[in-house]
């Protein structure tokens, strides 16, 4: 297997296990799909320079992990794989922000690393739970769902074509560049020359296969949306799903946990 | 009253290129009926088929499915009485699992979820391979994926089958069992490909197609015996046909050499 072919391969592998069989599974994609979002936006709404109060929400992939019998290895890869944007964002603050913020001993930590540290956080947090959305849900659900709930049809199907030709367009791209390096004997990397027309080709050839893809799809009544045939239901479990959750997030939104234990291990010190 | 025919009328075609794929096609196909379409590459059989159900629109010329024209109104209709299977299964099947892929097209016609699931398990079970329904397709191997993209089309119940090169790919077995498998459906068959053996066991009639004009049209048997003609479409007589490589005796019930 070539890398290109292993990434591929670690893309479907999300598709393969959002299809098992467990409670999580079996919930009804709208309580999963309310309960990240809730938590998404719950995450968005704190301060900038606030780390402590973040940790506790790691609760909810924690247990979503656990009772969706996930890979957290294999989570964590993706993450680290797209940790680099934030990064990239976040990494700017301490240059900027240079105002001493709190002080450990003798060393005072400006506000720009606490910050860029909030940052990385909450992407890790967020970043994950639409990880964990889709790796129960299925990225073909979770789009059915977000429709269902009033996001213009554009761009659900939007969505839902980007995914399936980005496994069109790796597919092509893994063969071009497998037929490259068995002709060129050893050189590793790719001069421009051949690059370029690389690229061209393989857009020439992506769009063709797409059009082919496309033709099928036309030949079997598609027109414009994507239906999805399993019945939903939005039952007692899903209202207790969605409903528990989303007061848990409200409530650590609203205490500080780390900070009363702190304290509360301060006071017992003194 | 039949939904069953094809009638295609004076049918030209030119690519936005330039290049003249069709120049007067003319044939009718009745009830039944299995029908190849053979040629060299490029003598214009994977643009006729396309046609037959509407991707193209003719640049000249009218097609009749059944008792309804061609015509962007009638689109959806002939979509549904014409199933078209591809060359290249990966084309088609573009869903995360079997099942899915063989429900796309009875969702979108808008039956209800039973009998979605209904129609999909007995298209999996009429090219046998139910076991594979939560399989995702990129999964299969090349033989279950032609099977899988003819149940995607059976499932909607056509009334034509349109097949672009059903064998290639395909080990001998599969191969085989795959003519078996077309030769027990009753649907009109329009079959395009190079696998001539193929084509003299499913089809009683065959269109031979030259630089996008009909050359020969008539029994299959007729057709594969006319050397001149073979050869001036670039076409051989299938290996059925051929003499015994080894004694070179033409085949007759028993190999001739085996002794």
């Amino acid at each position: 297997m070539t890398g290109n072919d292993k990434q591929l391969f670690s893309l479907n592998y999300l598709d393969v296990i959002s299809r098992q069989d467990t409670a999580l599974h079996r919930l009804d994609p709208r309580a999963k799909v309310l309960t990240a979002c809730a938590f998404i936006v719950v995450i968005m709404s704190f301060g900038k320079y606030e780390v402590s109060a973040l940790l506790p929400f790691f609760l909810f992939p924690a247990v979503m992990i656990g009772r969706g019998n996930l890979p957290a290895a294999y989570l964590a890869r993706k993450l680290l794989f797209i940790l680099p944007f934030a990064l990239l964002i976040g990494l700017a603050n301490p240059v900027f922000d240079r105002e001493a913020l709190l002080r450990v001993g003798s060393v005072s930590i400006s506000g720009g690393w606490v910050s860029c540290c909030s940052i990385v956080v909450r992407f890790v947090l967020t970043a994950l739970a639409a990880l964990i959305l889709i790796a129960t849900t299925g990225f073909m659900g979770v789009c059915a769902v977000l429709e269902r709930l009033g996001l213009p049809r554009v761009f659900t199907v939007q969505l839902l074509f980007i995914h399936r030709y980005l496994f069109v367009l790796t597919d092509e791209a893994a063969r071009m560049s497998r037929a490259r390096a068995m002709r060129s004997f050893g050189i590793r990397g790719m001069t421009l020359k051949t690059f370029c027309p690389l690229v061209g080709h393989l857009l020439l050839r992506t769009i063709d296969r797409a059009q082919r893809i496309y033709l099928a799809m036309v030949s079997r009544g598609f027109s414009g949306s994507f239906k999805i045939s399993s019945t939903l239901r939005f039952g007692r479990r899903e209202l207790f799903f969605t409903a528990g959750w989303t007061a848990a997030f409200l409530l650590m939104r609203m205490v500080n946990l780390p900070q009363i234990l702190g304290r509360a291990v301060e006071g017992l010190v003194r | 009253m039949s939904h069953h025919i094809i009638e295609v009328a004076g049918l030209c075609y030119s690519y936005p290129d330039g290049t003249q794929a069709l120049r007067g096609v003319s044939f009718r196909a009745v009830h039944g009926e299995s029908v190849a379409v053979i040629g060299a590459n490029g003598a214009g059989k994977s643009t006729l088929l396309v046609h037959l159900n509407g991707y193209l629109m003719p640049s000249q010329g009218k097609i009749r499915i059944g008792d309804l024209p061609l015509t962007k109104g009638t689109l959806q209709d002939i979509r549904r009485t014409v199933g078209m299977i591809f060359q290249d299964p990966d084309d088609q099947l573009f869903m995360p699992t079997v099942y899915d892929d063989v429900a796309f097209g009875p969702i979108n016609l808008g039956l209800p979820p039973d009998e979605v699931d209904a129609r999909v398990n007995k298209a999996l079970d009429l090219v046998e391979v139910p076991h594979l329904k939560n399989k995702p397709p990129y999964r299969l191997s090349g033989g279950e994926k032609r099977r899988v993209a003819i149940a995607t089309v059976i499932s909607m119940s056509p009334d034509i089958l349109v097949l672009d090169e059903p064998t290639t790919g395909l080990d001998p077995l599969a191969r085989r069992q795959l003519i078996g498998l077309l030769g027990n459906f009753h649907h009109t068959k329009i079959i395009a490909s190079h696998d001539l053996d193929m084509v003299a066991d499913l089809c009683e009639r065959t269109i031979v197609l030259h630089e996008g004009a009909i050359r020969a049209d008539g029994p299959t048997a007729d057709i594969f015996r006319d050397d001149a003609l073979l050869a001036a479409c670039r076409l051989e007589k299938p290996l059925s046909m051929q003499g015994c490589p080894v004694c070179g005796a033409q085949q007759a019930k028993e190999p001739s050499c085996a002794k």
